[in-house]
């Protein structure tokens, strides 16, 4: 099981955890395995046409899975997967 | 019995020492007392006062072949201090005749505390103090201007370090004013100036800390129009904004000036901060090509802020500042720091340039100036 740290803004989706264990061999198949657990996920971190949406960044560890092989990137159960919106606060 | 002869010390006088400083190859050592070394030292002399020889030359003067020269203020210490260095197995030293004062007496150069006043030295002392900052870094933060964007949660403890530090001209950039709830972690302003503009109220505390600071006030909102004018004038820029519209319009207005950002940005208890150098790392937007739609960027004001968080990352910030004003360390320059305050954990993320970034790649198109900040292909992006 991955771990995947869930960004403040995220987790009234996800009951308040900031972390969340799920299953999959790719980042593509750990983050559908939250949006499956946690449906109100779904629309914020995936567009219509099923791609990540572009305001969301996403990292394996500490590399953006967008300079990897995005969601096909290959993920292992010691591995963390990051959500990482843009905040504004000052 | 071994017999320890004592070898004669070579004296030079100070145009030779000159000479060879200037062919290169000399390790330099100053054997006098800190206060001494802090007024005056000649340049790249390395401070080993007389009673720390035994322990710290090695450091200093790590290679005992090499030609080493010491110096004092008239030449008595250095003179021993050669004597010991060869008696520890030195075998090319020299102690410069007249010391420091017959140095300057041939008006040879001299890294100086000049710049600054008797009060300044003691101000500052802790810092002249680290051989990483020293007189010539205390000098270049006198000099320094540093622009803040916000005088808010990250902005008042970036504002109240950098003017403690000796910033020479502090910017800041804000058209609130003080609020009750903004006292809880804006810890430049004070109960007595609810009500007063967030600029004015920074300015005095500040001019209460540290009279050495300029303060500029620029009480307004950072558009189109007046970025590119006001940036110019600084040589570092803090982002604190509280919305996407100004970071984006500060990151395409400062890639264009090419102005290092400090950029950090808080909600709740977690914060994140980077240093972008245009053309050195990533920009903002190659970071976060599009901003988030409403509902996923709230504010502090909706959500709340741990003041102590918003603290620690304004700090983090000011520190990225000094290291950029100094040339010393390692920016967050192509990293992003997490700061979860909840769990104490922080995080590094790399942040790689965006070869196709609209801003700062290699094919970016030309952006009229007030087209700054907009997003041409986002039609839902809503500035406000």
């Amino acid at each position: 099981m991955a771990t995947i740290r869930i960004p403040p803004v995220l987790r009234p989706q996800t009951g308040g955890q900031p972390e969340v264990e799920a299953s999959g061999s790719s980042v593509g198949e750990v983050l559908r395995a939250l949006t499956g657990a946690h449906p109100d996920t779904e629309s914020q971190l995936f567009g219509p046409d099923g791609d990540l949406n572009r305001y969301v960044n996403v990292y394996l560890n500490d590399e953006d899975v967008r300079v990897l092989d995005g969601l096909d990137t290959p993920v292992g159960d010691a591995d963390t997967v990051i959500i990482m919106p843009a905040m504004a606060g000052g | 019995m071994a017999t320890q002869t004592t070898q004669q010390v070579e004296e030079i006088e100070p145009f030779e020492a000159a000479q060879e400083i200037e062919g290169g190859d000399v390790v330099l050592v100053d054997t006098r007392e800190p206060h001494e070394y802090q007024e005056a030292h000649l340049e790249n002399g390395k401070l080993v006062p007389p009673g720390l020889l035994g322990d710290e030359i090695a450091a200093a003067a790590p290679d005992k072949s090499a030609r080493t020269i010491l110096y004092c203020r008239s030449g008595n210490r250095s003179y021993k201090a050669a004597e010991q260095l060869q008696a520890l197995g030195y075998e090319d030293v020299a102690s410069m005749a007249g010391g420091i004062l017959a140095w300057q007496e041939q008006g040879l150069p001299v890294v100086a505390a000049s710049g600054m006043t008797a009060e300044q030295r003691d101000r500052y002392s802790r810092h002249t103090l680290l051989p990483e900052v020293g007189v010539d870094g205390q000098l270049k933060m006198l000099n320094a201007k540093v622009l803040l964007v916000g005088a808010g949660g990250l902005g008042a403890p970036t504002a109240l370090y950098l003017a403690a530090a000796g910033i020479g001209t502090l910017g800041l950039v804000d058209d609130d004013v003080v609020d009750a709830s903004n006292l809880q972690r804006q810890v430049i302003h004070n109960t007595e100036r609810i009500g007063v503009p967030k600029t004015e109220s920074a300015r005095l505390t500040i001019e209460a800390l540290n009279p050495d600071v300029n303060v500029v006030e620029h009480r307004l909102r950072l558009d189109s129009s007046n970025i590119l004018e006001i940036l110019g004038e600084y040589d570092v820029i803090v982002d604190g904004a509280d919305n996407f519209p100004t970071r984006y319009l500060l990151n395409d207005a400062s890639v264009r000036l090419r102005k290092p950002v400090v950029s950090a940005s808080i909600l709740s208890f977690d914060g994140q901060i980077s240093t972008f150098v245009p053309f050195e790392g990533p920009c903002y937007r190659c970071l976060y090509p599009t901003p988030p739609p409403a509902e996923l960027a709230p504010s502090c004001s909706a959500n709340g802020v741990l003041g102590v968080m918003a603290g620690t990352m304004g700090l983090l910030q000011a520190n990225e500042v000094l290291k950029l004003v100094l040339g010393i360390g390692e920016p967050l320059i192509g990293r992003l720091l997490l700061f979860e305050a909840l769990s104490t954990r922080f995080t590094e993320l790399k942040v790689r340039r965006d070869p196709d970034c609209p801003i700062c790649g290699e094919n970016a198109p030309e952006i009229a100036d007030e087209d700054l900040g907009k997003f041409p292909d986002y039609e839902l992006f809503c500035a406000g």
